[in-house]
């Protein structure tokens, strides 16, 4: 009965969106204060049918409702409480769910900290908000229901993917899809400031804050899932340059194109066309990710839906968002007029470099991801694109990029020139090649070019970034808050750079075969195989190995890799043993028994590793810390010269 | 310089270094890209020799074989026409099962042996790649046909 209320809930909402969308764009048009408040009313009723709808279906999982076809199909009675909730998200339907839930905060957090904004503003950006959030609950009741009801019950659930029975793995589709998401208030605010036909650029400034945050999210899930990957798949890679992942990644690259862009827009107005433009594939991306990842067309490791009437609605309903918001453009764009000028070293010219660099690099993962499907559809065969092509084609536009950041965080607006000493900045490019040739050469023995450009290109980014705010705390000046966020999200960059150098060049792998007391060199460290034992878990049973790990005749660690079978859906599942330290890690992974009492393992070495996700966090630190700055938190209205 | 011209020599300089950066992806893409075929395909010569590619098919029931205490393992895969012998000496992954779907990277070697480098297994027990699926399809779709001719 109280599905049937959720899903009744969920219809309801659905109607209030459109309603939320009609009075939403029409009373902004109109400037009606009734029609607005009327958006405003929609907005909340809409908002709460959603909560309800959702709070029905977690209701159906932690109660262990196996009437409900998609909980049977996704959860378990001896599945612990916490899965049971992630469970909501663990297949197709549940996520669509999660997309209009996280949609419902995002619209909410837009209506309630939005007072400052023109009402007009606020009332059309509503509207559009409202026709995204009826476009995904139509998809979600017509094609993936997850309210269905199954008679008679099952005695018990299929159970939950046990790849996805992990802490991060439970908590990486809200965040990540809170990234996804988000970037629809920003796409709602460039519509409106569109719809409105506004020639100043103040709508960039009311857009930074809610594309900093979404981007922060969206970079923070992409790290998890990374993290994720690396221990629960066996393999120990963290990116696999899989088409789920790049799905994932070039929103972020492109929605890290905006930040820097908007910043223009919002400081000088310029490259007003071009945030815009980026604004729609931001948020056009974030809806082909779902689309990649939920509609099964492409050969992935991820993909667990394939349903292609799902991806033809997806598709159309992408036509109709990118059609129409191109076309408002095209109406738009020839009335935003600048006029200003910029000097070839000034900030404006480094942004511009920044950008076209990052916008090259997504659409290099985007030729990468979609040309298996257009090859496909045109009939030229079945093919594959792995990372042979993307290794090196990304690094084309990224390591200029990376070569320009250091020096261009310091340029000036308009006039140009850089706020520190050339000295300076040549002084740092020779400590930076110093340290990272003799890291690359001296600490790891890598004599590939490539692995030192990494390695001095990393440490220069990460120096770079703190010149200027050790100069302001010299001279005894305040620190805006944008200025330290934008601190730490380089260094974080240049942490990640460095992490990232290091494990492509100097990782260590191995498979072998060992019987209990052989051991296998891997690098200087020394693996032991000692054997295993059975393991007995609440819904799995499997073999727990033991691996001592000595360096020099010293112990260094003791892994406990795992082989976990479990019992519902008769998957096997490894759970790697991993000694985490801040310049390495040491990875282990059972493979299976092969006879003669001997285990087949997989053993590896990975130095600087953490880099990579502790860079990645501080990435995302920094957008939430700029989003503190006072300039973004007090948006005046009117309208600057 | 005037601005007009710095403003056409910045666009200039933009259109050819993306230029290049496109001309070598692309050149990435055309060595780097990997054809899928299945079995009949292999054992009808479709492959260039030397060529690596991806090879996908259902594992043979019964056809897995190990070299007892090392990592050398053979088996079979099949799209129930035609069947390709594998030869693996990684750790297989977690869903690698007998009569489970596969697909492996590799080449063939002279004597009609796929050396794979990587194996990949479908993921879960609803995923199956879609181009394994396929061929599965396509031989079905043979099957009675075959079996009129006969």
């Amino acid at each position: 009965m109280l599905v049937e209320l959720a899903h009744f809930s969920m219809i309801l909402a659905l109607v209030l969106s459109a309603v939320q969308a009609i009075f939403g764009l029409a009373g902004g048009a109109r400037d009606d204060a009734r029609w607005m408040r009327a958006a405003r009313a929609a907005v909340a009723a809409q908002v709460v049918c959603t909560g309800l709808g959702v709070a029905g279906l977690v209701h159906a999982f932690i109660g262990n409702d196996f009437s409900v076809l998609y909980v049977a199909q996704n959860s378990n009675s001896a599945l612990p409480l916490f899965y049971r909730v992630a469970a909501l998200w663990g297949a197709h339907e549940g996520s669509m769910v999660l997309w209009i839930a996280i949609l419902a905060l995002w619209t909410t957090a837009f209506a309630l900290s939005s007072r400052q904004l023109p009402r007009t503003v606020v009332a059309r950006a509503l509207g559009v908000l409202g026709l995204v959030s009826c476009g995904f609950l139509l998809f979600t009741l017509v094609t993936s229901n997850p309210f269905l009801r199954l008679l008679p019950p099952a005695a018990d659930g299929r159970d939950l993917n046990p790849l996805l029975q992990d802490f991060a793995m439970a908590l990486h589709p809200p965040i990540l899809y809170a990234g996804y998401v988000g970037f629809s208030v920003s796409f709602a605010l460039a519509c409106a400031a569109m719809l409105e036909g506004r020639r100043d650029s103040l709508w960039a400034r009311w857009m930074r804050p809610w594309t900093l945050l979404a981007w922060a999210f969206l970079g923070c899930g992409i790290a998890m899932g990374s993290w994720w990957a690396y221990y629960e798949l066996g393999w120990g890679g963290y990116w696999f340059w899989d088409p789920v992942e790049n799905a994932s990644f070039m929103p972020w690259l492109i929605g890290t194109a905006l930040l820097h862009s908007l910043a223009v827009t919002d400081k000088r107005g310029l490259f007003k066309s071009w945030t815009l433009l980026l604004t729609v594939a931001a948020f056009s991306l974030s809806l082909l990710g779902t689309f990649l990842v939920r509609s099964g067309v492409l050969v992935s490791v991820h993909s667990f839906a394939a349903d292609p009437a799902r991806g033809v609605f997806i598709l159309v309903f992408l036509a109709l968002v990118i059609g129409g918001a191109l076309a408002l453009y095209a109406w738009r764009a020839p009335t935003l007029g600048s006029e200003a000028g910029f000097e070839l070293v000034s900030r404006e010219a480094f942004l511009l470099f920044n950008n076209i660099l990052l916008v090259v690099a997504a659409a290099v993962v985007f030729g990468g991801t979609l040309a298996p499907l257009i090859s496909e559809t045109l009939g030229l065969g079945t093919l594959s694109v792995g990372t042979p092509y993307f290794n090196p084609s990304f690094l084309v536009p990224i390591l200029p990029l990376l070569a320009l950041l250091g020096v261009g965080i310091h340029a000036r607006w308009r006039r140009g020139g850089l706020m520190q000493s050339p000295r300076r900045l040549l002084a740092l490019a020779g400590v930076a090649l110093v340290l990272g040739v003799g890291l690359a050469v001296g600490a790891y023995a890598r004599h590939e070019v490539l692995t030192s450009v990494g390695a001095v290109l990393g440490l220069f980014i990460l120096g770079s970034s703190f010149l200027d705010p050790l100069q302001r705390l010299r001279r005894r000046q305040n620190l805006p808050a944008a200025l330290i966020g934008m601190t730490v999200a380089h260094a974080g960059l240049g942490l990640f750079v460095l992490g990232v150098t290091f494990v492509e060049s100097a990782t260590i792998e191995r498979d072998v075969a060992l019987v209990p007391g052989q051991s296998a060199e891997i690098g200087a460290y020394t693996f032991r195989y000692e054997g295993g034992e059975p393991l007995q878990g609440p819904n799995y049973e499997g073999v727990r190995g033991r691996v001592v790990v000595t360096r020099a005749g010293r112990d260094v660690a003791v892994l406990a890799p795992e082989k976990r079978r479990y019992f519902v859906q008769g998957s096997v599942m490894t759970e790697a043993g991993i000694a985490a330290g801040w310049n390495r890690d040491l990875f282990v992974a059972m493979g299976e028994d092969v006879g003669a009492s001997a285990w087949s393992l997989r053993m590896q070495y990975r130095p600087l590793i953490r880099f990579i996700w502790f860079g990645a966090l501080l990435m995302a630190f920094g957008g939430v810390i700029a989003i503190l700055d006072r300039r973004l938190r007090a948006a005046p209205t009117a309208a600057a010269p | 310089m005037t601005p007009r011209q710095r403003r056409m020599a910045l666009v200039a300089g933009i259109v050819v270094g993306v230029g290049i950066a496109g001309a070598l992806a692309l050149r990435a893409f055309r060595e780097n890209v990997m054809f899928y075929f299945d079995p009949t395909q292999v054992v009808g010569g479709q492959v260039k020799a030397g060529e690596r590619f991806r090879l996908g098919g259902m594992v043979v029931a019964g056809s897995l074989q190990r070299t007892p205490g090392s990592l050398d393992v053979r088996f079979a895969v099949t799209d129930f026409r035609s069947t390709v012998p594998v030869a693996y000496s990684q750790v297989l992954p977690n869903l690698f099962k007998e009569g489970a779907g596969v697909v492996a990277h590799g080449r063939m070697n002279e004597s009609g042996v796929f050396i794979a480098d990587e194996v990949l297994a479908k993921h879960d027990e609803k995923y199956m790649p879609p181009e394994v699926t396929r061929s599965l399809k396509q031989a079905d779709a043979a099957a009675p046909a075959a079996a009129g001719a006969r």
